[in-house]
């Protein structure tokens, strides 16, 4: 009896364990499909540190830390990363109240007080590391115009023409104003429908942001998270996303990722130097072109969303990993390096663009890998 | 006749020589036991009582920072502006399409959710009722994000020939004007209180079916044995004894249709910020709850909190008012039926 009963244990173990390596395996499969070559460079590339660290904020970058946690997590064994994609606001609120390792944060650190508030969130920061906190950036995320017309495979789009859309000034596709940029086109009558992000969202802000620097004549509103121009208000970048599918004539503006799996129409944007189409290079000359605005290892970054360089593609949000310089806890301080580390490697990054991210200009994720490195 | 208290029990137990008066054992308040559960049951009464005081004073405690700061009207003011030093905020939209998607959801599911009790309870063979009857309970037990997706992607796209027919018959009242403000129609007020309204369909029938199997047999017979014909039974005996219960049960279907967070999230389209007032139920807008929940990740600031939980302060004295109009309703019932 109780040797059978042994033996059942034995037996329920070992099918457990073929389960474990069974879906293990499977999870470094898909993992390494997209870089065949560095799959067992990689294992190694990564620094292990063993424990649970977690984090909170942009829903963004949410795939993107995803694919990176669970890459971390297979080469390290030991190691556990939880994101909880709530909002940047509220990654910070929760990272300044000490709860998380690190915050995902679709803007840097506010170094000035917000309207209505007397606190300042880089100081606020600072105080709960007990050293600086610094903004990492390292998730690009592309927002495309993407639209739904029957007939329209190809659209160029300028910053005037794109803002008058979306401010309801522009009603119908044939509208002489987006004719003029689009020889050769033939665009119906159909009625715009604006679709916009009704919840509060980083995408508003960075693409109110591209609208207000780029073509400031026609889009006056200030950028905010809250949408300031006409349309229709649905949830989330699903929400919108959906829309425009289910509307012909349904424009909006919405993560790339979002507008490749529902196979809208994303158009190519010229800000003077002639049309750009939404590619994982492009996006990349354009960050490549930001000022940085933090000092030192801080790497807060200002993107020139009127940039003209050619080639650049110049509506894009920036996702910063906000870290604390110095841990105040030397385990959970290793094992965000050690994550941070693999999340910034070259390979990593390339991955990113299957899932609608564009990866980091190289000149760019040089400069993360230092700060990454100097962490302590 | 046995008693459930213990004291008439002990009444009636007589000593076998007649001459002890009985004393009672104080079965009703002395023993641990009885004790212990009335002192369970005070504390639980206690319990609630203060859960719903605490909810109130939380809300308020809140809310009132931010209200102080409100340069609008908060009760009358369309605008919904809370960040900056000068937030202006106010719920006039939020009341109108909250109220109006659960009148719509109302219109539609009591009058349905009446007769498919009448039905159950009335009209159809005994075999077929008990299954009906699960059927309809089933669809209270699907989860609201279940109706939303259903909503938007099935139902949604084939809603727009409806809508056109009503605008077209009814285009005359200001309720059902033109002025939609662009919105496509699997996003309007109208659409999302279709969808209300087969979500408390459940609730409303369930509720009704009860109160109408509970007519006494002796009044309907006496219509039958009046000469009254099945529908005529119905109207004089079992409408007239069901009638508050189905007021309660429509009244608690309201609360629900109210309070509805996801389906409406999923589905109604929201407004931009400065879009002209319109009364069309063709026109997007968003409810207490879906603001709410819409906006919930981005609390950054007190005051920004504050505005919306002064949001939903409003949404709970509503909920409040409509479950105490059917307590009242509930209460005049007992008095008349006995």
């Amino acid at each position: 009896m109780k040797i059978q009963s042994r033996r059942r244990l034995a037996s329920v173990t070992g099918v457990a364990l073929v389960g474990t390596f069974a879906i293990s395996g499977c999870g470094s499969d898909n993992n390494s499909s997209a870089s065949p070559s560095a799959g067992a460079a990689k294992a190694s590339a990564v620094d292990c540190a063993k424990g649970t660290l977690s984090g909170e904020g942009s829903s963004a970058q949410k795939n993107a830390i995803e694919q990176a946690i669970t890459d971390f997590q297979t080469a390290c064994p030991g190691a556990t990363v939880n994101y909880n994609p709530t909002g940047s606001g509220a990654g910070i609120k929760q990272f300044i109240a000490g709860q998380v390792g690190f915050a995902g944060s679709d803007s840097a650190l506010k170094t000035k007080p917000k309207e209505g508030a007397s606190n300042i969130e880089q100081a606020d920061a600072d105080k709960t590391c007990g050293s600086p906190a610094w903004n990492i950036p390292m998730v690009t995320g592309p927002i495309a115009v993407a639209y739904n017309v029957k007939g329209v495979d190809k659209l160029i789009l300028t910053p005037a023409v794109t803002a008058k859309i979306f401010d309801g000034t522009i009603k119908t596709w044939n509208d002489p104003a987006i004719a003029a940029i689009n020889p050769g086109i033939t665009l119906p009558a159909t009625p715009i429908t604006v679709f916009f992000r009704s919840d509060e969202s980083g995408t508003t802000e960075n693409f109110t942001k591209y609208l207000n620097t780029a073509a400031p004549k026609e889009w006056t509103a200030k950028p905010a998270k809250k949408w300031t121009g006409k349309g229709q208000g649905k949830e989330k970048s699903a929400g919108v996303a959906s829309g425009v599918k289910a509307t012909d004539g349904g424009i909006t503006y919405v993560e790339w990722s979002y507008a490749k799996d529902n196979n809208l129409g994303i158009a190519q944007i010229d800000n003077g130097a002639g049309p750009v189409e939404l590619s994982g290079a492009a996006v990349g000359k354009a960050v490549s072109a930001a000022k940085q605005t933090g000092t030192g290892n801080d790497l807060s970054l200002k993107l020139d969303y009127a940039t003209k360089e050619a080639g650049a593609y110049p509506i894009l949000l920036v996702t910063y990993e906000i870290v604390c310089s110095k841990g105040k806890d030397p385990a959970q301080a290793k094992l965000t390096k050690a994550f941070l580390k693999s999340f910034a490697a070259a390979d990593m990054q390339t991955k990113l663009q299957e899932i609608g991210y564009a990866p980091l200009p190289t000149d760019i994720q040089a400069k993360v890998l230092t700060s990454v490195n100097a962490l302590s | 006749m046995s008693s459930t208290t213990g004291a008439s029990i002990v009444d009636q137990a007589r000593d076998p020589l007649g001459n002890n008066t009985p004393q009672g054992d104080r079965a009703s308040t002395g023993r641990l036991g009885d004790r212990l559960f009335g002192g369970t049951a005070k504390g639980a009464g206690v319990l609630v009582i203060a859960l719903v005081t605490l909810t109130a004073v939380f809300l308020l405690s809140q809310a009132l920072p931010a209200l102080g700061k409100n340069g609008a009207n908060f009760l009358t003011s369309t605008e919904w502006n809370v960040d900056g030093s000068n937030p202006r905020f106010g719920i006039a939209n939020l009341l109108w399409v909250t109220v109006a998607s659960s009148v719509i959801a109302m219109i539609i599911a009591v009058p349905v959710g009446v007769c498919v009790a009448l039905f159950i309870t009335q009209y159809s063979p005994p075999w077929l009722s008990q299954p009906a009857a699960g059927l309809i309970d089933l669809l209270a037990a699907v989860p609201s994000i279940v109706y939303g997706i259903w909503g938007a992607f099935v139902f949604g796209p084939h809603i727009t020939g409806l809508q056109n027919v009503v605008n077209t018959l009814f285009g005359w009242l200001p309720f059902f004007g033109n002025e939609t403000g662009g919105v496509s129609s699997s996003g309007t007020i109208f659409f999302i209180g279709i969808v209300l309204s087969i979500m408390v369909l459940p609730i409303v029938t369930a509720l009704s079916r009860e109160v109408f199997a509970q007519t006494p047999v002796t009044h309907k017979e006496g219509a039958l044995a009046l000469g009254a014909t099945q529908w005529e039974m119905i109207r004089t005996a079992v409408l007239p004894f069901g009638k508050p219960g189905v007021i309660s049960a429509s009244m608690l279907g309201l609360g629900r249709a109210l309070g509805e967070t996801v389906a409406v999230l999923i589905i109604l389209s929201s407004l931009a910020n400065d879009t002209k007032w319109s009364w069309s139920v063709f026109n997007g807008g968003e409810t207490f709850a879906s603001k709410i929940a819409n906006n919930a990740a981005e609390f950054d600031s007190p005051q920004k909190s504050g505005a919306f939980i002064a949001a939903g302060l409003v949404l709970f004295i509503l909920t409040f008012v409509v479950n105490a109009i059917a307590r009242v309703v509930i209460e005049r019932r007992k008095a008349f039926s006995e």
